[in-house]
């Protein structure tokens, strides 16, 4: 019988006082789709560098086809077949492709000198493996992250990989781009190539892969072929807990004033004739591919498309929202999608970011009254669970589930009617995305705020909407309670415009 | 727009290639003079020390850095070499380029160690040393300007060769600065080894993003000391160069030339962000900043207005590739 590919066993790994990797065995067989599983800080880069000879275990052995491996360095790893495409892909955004792709062959090789020609060749050769069609000449930084993944992708298989570590894949991509993406890793694994496949959306696992390991802090909690796990049998592994998904139903009357109503809102271009309603308590999903508008309602609802043609009116009054501070005045709060950028100011502590848009209410003749804020902002990271000691810490060390509660917890210091969340889960484990939706759905019931919530995760809008709207180029194309649809009927809806 | 914004990215030197055309265009509308050949040579050879200063800037930014130490190493490196040729009685040509070259590497290598080992930003590092450099020079070398009576004499007649002569209208004669062909011979090279070496490469890719430039398996602290060594020595060649060609060892001079060299650099396309610019951008960068700046008389305005018009350059220039690098907002 031939060895395993790869065999990890007993692997433990600390760094000074932590122990990231704990007891863990692994078996990765040739030319199969291994799922890796747990939530941020479980120990799964830990397991991947070790693997690929970043890390040297502490305790255990590491076996390649059988054989022990001792002292292993990335090089070392790489010449037997092992290739990491890192989440952020390492590539060179200023490079072209062909550049990009050919990097690493020439430095391997050892050369001093740089041919334009054999860099095009080994370029059009890569991708000629992969079967995709990519600008050989178009600069990385250019392409769509889906783009970027494929040249990643390329360039890892050029140095015929035996085993492919891919970590967090999917988080950037679209449904579609997912589904793209799953084709060519059935393809590199038709070429007996193994692929580990490093997440934490359960979905995805189950749709790829044929056997699962899950870790929890640096343990490895279960482990078999993806035919015995379900979701919650997942998720129960990733979080030791049980997270039940149960439905949001807004008891409301329907004969009162909406919070929000929208007729023939247009934007050229964006928007063309959308018209909506929002209900106090009620929360409305927002979905449709990317492209169809769903940001730029939110953006214009925000005060940021102050050209826009039609209607708003909030609790029945008719409203002009032609800027932020006018749509803040109204009581709109905005989460976006990309908050490391947008939504946090990543050089400030926790409290700064927590009273970024309360100094105006917190100070009397222009000098903040320190006292009132730092209560308030300690008010507020208990209410929202935020885990950190105090508030002066950095707002970077939080992880991807707080920082998301900063930030919706600075929109509720303000008292907002209507709270807008784009993607409010992206990038979070399901521990905490849990907790998130427990919270929102907390707001909405008991504060009477309306939630206009865009996502392009189906079953968090289903879990968690009570109503779902479905965009496509700028036209609202279906307004469906939830209880009148599906995950299933949505993912086909969404499938069919596409 | 943003078919434009690409067209810039692939080929940065297209926008100072245009900006140099409308600038010579329209000053040699306003003053036909400007086409003098002892004009267009004089501009020519004025770009030669910029223009060397230019090209181990550009080295620096495109790793994602910034210099401003190389005019103190310039000045250290011209007059440490004069000063000992003097004091040696010793005259001659390569040798002391040599020298120059050599105190340059060994202070540009200082910069590297700050940088690498010590993970400083290289505008505090390069502030830091060229202040520290320029204090010792003046503190411990000497204050004392050495003029034409005391300059070697060979190093003088070297930087006075002229190889290429036109009779002017008025019977007169220009010549073209030989320094133009050393020039043009330097930045040959730096162009050679950025586009045809992988340590050239591994600049642009260190100026990328270091941690994929490791990942991939570029040597990052080998290219590091390159890049800050290669950028002392032009430096210092170009330093004992600026002093052969003025007849001056002055080491109170260059100050606050740093701005004019990068306003060049980034007027010929690189970027402060870095992995982006090449020579022949930089080289038409340095054209454009003298011609500009250089014509101001021959267009009647007072050269006080020099230093507004270097300043208003580095903006619109980083205001221009700043858009060029904006990140898409999906």
């Amino acid at each position: 019988m031939t060895p395993p590919l790869i065999e990890l066993r007993h692997i433990g790994k600390s760094f000074s006082a932590v122990r990231a990797l704990e007891d863990v065995s692994l078996t990765i067989g040739r030319g199969e789709i291994h799922c890796l599983a747990g939530e941020n800080g479980s120990g799964k880069s830990t397991l991947i560098k070790v693997i690929s000879g970043v890390w040297q275990p502490d305790q255990g052995e590491l076996l390649i086809d059988g054989q022990k491996m001792e002292g292993m360095t990335p090089r070392a790893a790489i010449q037997h077949g092992v290739q990491v495409i890192y989440q952020d892909f390492s590539l060179f955004g200023n490079l072209s492709v062909a550049e990009n792709l050919a990097l690493s062959m020439e430095l391997q090789e050892g050369r001093k000198l740089v041919s334009w020609r054999r860099i095009r060749s080994i370029a059009q050769e890569a991708i000629r493996k992969l079967g995709v069609d990519l600008d050989l000449d178009a600069l990385v930084e250019t392409l769509p992250t889906a783009g970027k993944q494929l040249v990643a992708i390329a360039r890892a298989l050029m140095s015929d990989p035996r085993l492919l570590i891919m970590d967090e894949p999917t988080t950037a991509l679209t449904g579609r781009e997912v589904e793209a993406l799953f084709r060519v890793v059935r393809d590199i694994q038709s070429r007996g190539i193994a692929v580990l496949f490093v997440s934490h959306k359960m979905r995805e696992m189950l749709e790829i892969s044929e056997r699962l390991t899950v870790i929890r802090s640096g343990r490895v909690v279960a482990a078999g072929p993806i035919s015995e796990f379900d979701e919650a049998a997942i998720t129960r592994a990733m979080t030791g807990q049980e997270i039940a998904a149960e439905g949001y139903r807004w008891e409301g009357t329907a004969g009162g004033t909406p919070l929000l109503e929208v007729s023939g809102l247009t934007i050229p271009g964006q928007l063309e004739d959308v018209s909506l309603r929002v209900m106090p308590g009620e929360i409305v999903g927002v979905s449709g591919l990317l492209g169809s508008g769903r940001t730029e309602l939110a953006l214009a609802l925000f005060g940021m498309k102050h050209g826009y043609q039609g209607q708003v009116r909030i609790d029945g009054r008719e409203v002009r929202l032609d800027s932020v501070q006018r749509a803040i005045e109204h009581g709109i709060a905005y989460v976006p999608e990309d908050r490391l950028t947008e939504g946090l100011f990543l050089t400030q502590t926790i409290d700064r970011n927590m009273l970024a848009t309360s100094y105006a209410r917190l100070s009397k003749g222009g000098i903040i009254q320190r006292a009132r804020a730092a209560r308030e902002a300690a008010g507020m990271i208990r209410e929202m669970a935020i885990a950190t000691p105090t508030g002066d810490r950095p707002v970077t060390q939080l992880s991807g589930g707080n920082a998301q509660r900063v930030v919706i917890g600075r929109w509720l210091l303000n008292d907002p009617r209507l709270l807008i969340l784009n993607g409010p889960t992206v990038g979070v484990d399901v521990g905490s995305k849990a907790g998130i939706h427990r919270k929102i759905r907390e707001l909405a019931r008991t504060r009477g705020l309306g939630v206009l919530m865009i996502s392009d995760d189906l079953p968090e809008l289903v879990d968690n909407c009570n109503r779902i709207i479905v965009l496509h180029r700028g036209r609202l194309v279906s307004d469906t309670p939830t209880e009148a649809t599906s995950e299933a009927a949505l993912s086909e809806q969404l499938g069919a415009l596409a | 727009m943003s078919a434009l914004a690409n067209a810039l990215r692939r080929h940065p030197e297209m926008m100072v290639a245009a900006v140099l055309v409308l600038a010579v265009v329209v000053i040699g509308t306003i003053n036909p003079v400007f086409w003098q050949p002892s004009n267009l040579f004089s501009l020519m050879r004025a770009s030669v020390i910029t223009g060397i200063l230019a090209l181990a800037v550009l080295l620096v930014m495109l790793s994602g850095g910034i210099d401003v130490s190389f005019p103190a190493f310039a000045i250290a490196a011209m007059y440490l070499t004069v000063k000992a040729m003097i004091a040696w009685g010793f005259d001659g040509v390569l040798l002391p380029f040599a020298m120059a070259t050599a105190i340059g590497v060994g202070l540009g290598l200082v910069n590297a160690v700050f940088v690498y080992y010590l993970r400083m930003i290289p505008l505090i590092v390069t502030l830091g040393t060229g202040t520290a450099v320029r204090g010792f020079i003046l503190g411990v070398v000497g204050t004392s300007q050495i003029n034409i009576d005391q300059m070697p004499p060979l190093l003088i007649n070297f930087a006075r060769g002229e190889f290429f002569h036109v009779t002017q209208a008025d019977g007169s004669t220009a010549g073209l600065s030989s320094m133009v062909l050393v020039y043009a011979g330097i930045a040959l090279l730096v162009h050679l080894m950025l586009r045809y070496t992988m340590m050239g490469r591994s600049i642009y890719a260190l100026g990328g993003g270091e941690e994929a430039a490791r990942r991939v398996g570029f040597n990052v602290r080998r290219t590091t000391f390159f890049i800050y060594g290669l950028a002392g020595a032009l430096a210092g060649f170009a330093g004992l160069l600026h002093g052969a060609m003025i007849w001056t060892a002055n080491p109170r001079d260059m100050v606050g030339l740093e701005l004019d060299v990068i306003a060049a650099v980034v007027l010929g396309g690189a970027s402060i962000f870095g992995g982006r610019g090449t020579v022949i951008g930089t080289v038409l960068g340095v054209l454009t900043l003298v011609v500009i700046t250089n014509s101001l008389i021959i267009l009647g305005v007072d050269t006080t207005w020099q230093r507004v018009v270097v300043g208003l350059i580095v903006i619109a220039a980083t205001a221009a590739t700043a858009w060029r690098d904006r990140k898409r907002i999906a």
